[in-house]
């Protein structure tokens, strides 16, 4: 395996993967306009307000879409068929992520899922959710 | 029909070498085009005065072809909004126009990805800024993001895989007429349900080509039109607009920005969809084409696997679609939207031959760029 792709965390995303390593999912929340935002940014996209704190994310969301990954990057192919999601959290921000836990064939649209931090590097995954 | 003042046309096209073109560069694919495509004009190198370019494989690629050609334009535009921004420039180009700024526009572009097999699914090492959350994935770029947006319009709408197997089909019999086109063999709706998974619920064949090319078009004020060997294909409206870059901010899986851009290019042009007799649309993948002609509005949302079915957009089909053989089975080498400016050009002149949309007089042609993330949309037509 090549150097597979890992994140580099910057001056306001930091907090996000301190986060992902402490086992925690945190999102911004815009002091200005009050909505959620993903990814961490220093202005909102919203209201442009800048005022953005770190709250704790339920956790919890739905499938809003998906795909089966056949055809890989390279740094990937030995993992095939895997799911690469977007999941909308409770919240109302989406995000990409990995699916695990799961069998590709059982994967469907708007499934509840929460979130699985997994992998060297630690990346917030999500799963099925727990009696749902 | 248009209420367009008939500011700059269209003077000049031309395609570079298509398919696979090693040793010759990406710069000498899109000089040898912008040699013909002026040559197509009546014009030559010295007369261009506005210069626009995107991709290739330099830095500021509008500065680079300046410098190999020897023009030093009044004009520069290096935009790059991913595959649409040769349509984005054709707009640029006659505001330009309007502007007084130029009166030749000369917009360029070459690649040579297949012979270089410089296409890759994914990065790998340090990811920065969006990337930190979108390239840790295993997504393979592009065709991930428009299989997400694939599996959404099927959940929200119904569209089945036999929906966008029709527009593979449809586009291949096009490219059947095209002697230009990488594949002309016949398939069937069966042979892309029938080829591997690239990324569910996308096929092999739901997926455009990888080839070399490159092509040129010259757009010309109203003055110098007045004297052109070919007919003038007058621009009657442009658009532009983006949403996003990564798929995952994108507002709505199933609204591209050809829906803004389109509004500015019909409403500057005074027609409707009803009025267009062919359109030429970037396919990158099947899905690309359904999302595309709903924002156009040549469909209501959710009806676009409807509106394709039953072979609508083949020759001899109700709605002329992609009728070189489109960025499916004519030619893809990275960024396809100069090439929908060249045969929406084509077929406004009736040179089209064998694949030639009779009486066409008014023609859309449609770039996207990203991950669904850009739009142009351009309104053309003929005196």
């Amino acid at each position: 395996m090549t150097d597979r792709a890992f994140p580099v965390p910057d001056a306001v995303t930091a907090p996000f993967w301190e986060g992902v390593a402490e086992g925690v999912l945190r999102i911004q929340r815009c002091a200005s306009c009050g909505r959620h935002v993903f990814y961490p940014r220093a202005v909102c996209p919203h209201c442009g307000g800048t005022d953005l704190t770190w709250v704790e994310s339920t956790g919890a969301g739905r499938v809003h879409s998906f795909t089966v990954v056949h055809r890989a990057p390279p740094d990937y192919r030995d993992e095939v068929p895997y799911v690469v999601a977007l999941v909308e959290l409770e919240e109302g921000v989406r995000l990409m992520t990995r699916l695990v836990d799961v069998e590709p064939s059982a994967v469907r649209v708007d499934m509840p899922v929460e979130v699985a931090i997994r992998g060297e590097p630690r990346l917030p995954c999500f799963r099925p959710r727990v009696g749902s | 029909m248009t209420k367009t003042d008939r500011v700059a046309a269209i003077a000049g096209v031309a395609e570079s070498d298509l398919g696979e073109v090693a040793p010759k560069t990406a710069m000498q694919l899109q000089a040898e085009a912008a040699v013909e495509a002026l040559a197509d004009a009546g014009l030559t190198t010295g007369d261009v005065d506005g210069l626009f370019s995107a991709g290739g494989d330099t830095f500021a690629p509008s500065m680079a072809v300046g410098e190999y050609l020897g023009i030093v334009p009044r004009f520069t535009d290096s935009t790059n909004v991913g595959g649409s921004s040769f349509v984005v420039h054709a707009g640029h180009a006659r505001l330009a126009i309007a502007a007084g700024r130029c009166e030749v526009a000369l917009i360029t572009y070459g690649s040579t990805q297949r012979s270089q097999a410089a296409r890759s699914l994914g990065r790998s090492g340090a990811m920065r800024g969006v990337a930190q959350f979108e390239g840790v994935w295993g997504l393979p770029a592009p065709v991930g993001a428009y299989a997400l947006a694939a599996t959404r319009h099927m959940h929200e709408y119904g569209t089945t895989p036999e929906q966008l197997a029709e527009v593979a089909v449809a586009t291949r019999k096009w490219a059947s007429l095209n002697e230009k086109a990488f594949m002309r063999d016949p398939i069937g709706i069966d042979d892309v349900l029938g080829s591997r998974w690239i990324s569910e619920p996308l096929h092999l064949l739901d997926c455009c080509l990888v080839t070399d090319g490159g092509g040129a078009v010259v757009i010309v004020s109203r003055e110098r039109a007045r004297d052109l060997p070919r007919p003038p294909v007058w621009i009657l409206g442009h658009g532009e607009s983006h949403t996003h870059l990564g798929i995952a901010s994108m507002p709505d899986l199933a609204t591209t920005p050809a829906a803004r851009s389109s509004a500015d290019a019909f409403g500057m042009a005074g027609v409707t969809p009803a009025d267009v007799d062919v359109t030429e649309v970037y396919d990158s993948f099947t899905i690309t084409v359904l999302l595309t002609l709903e924002a156009l509005g040549f469909c209501g949302r959710g009806e676009s696997g409807a509106f394709v079915s039953g072979q609508r957009t083949a020759p001899g089909g109700d709605f002329p679609l992609n009728t070189n053989g489109g960025g499916l089975s004519y030619c893809h080498p990275g960024m396809y939207g100069i090439f929908t400016l060249i045969e929406a050009t084509r077929q406004l002149r009736g040179e089209c031959g064998a694949r030639q949309v009779e009486g066409a007089r008014v023609a859309v042609a449609n770039g996207t760029g990203g991950v669904l993330s850009s739009a142009a949309t351009v309104v053309l037509g003929r005196d």
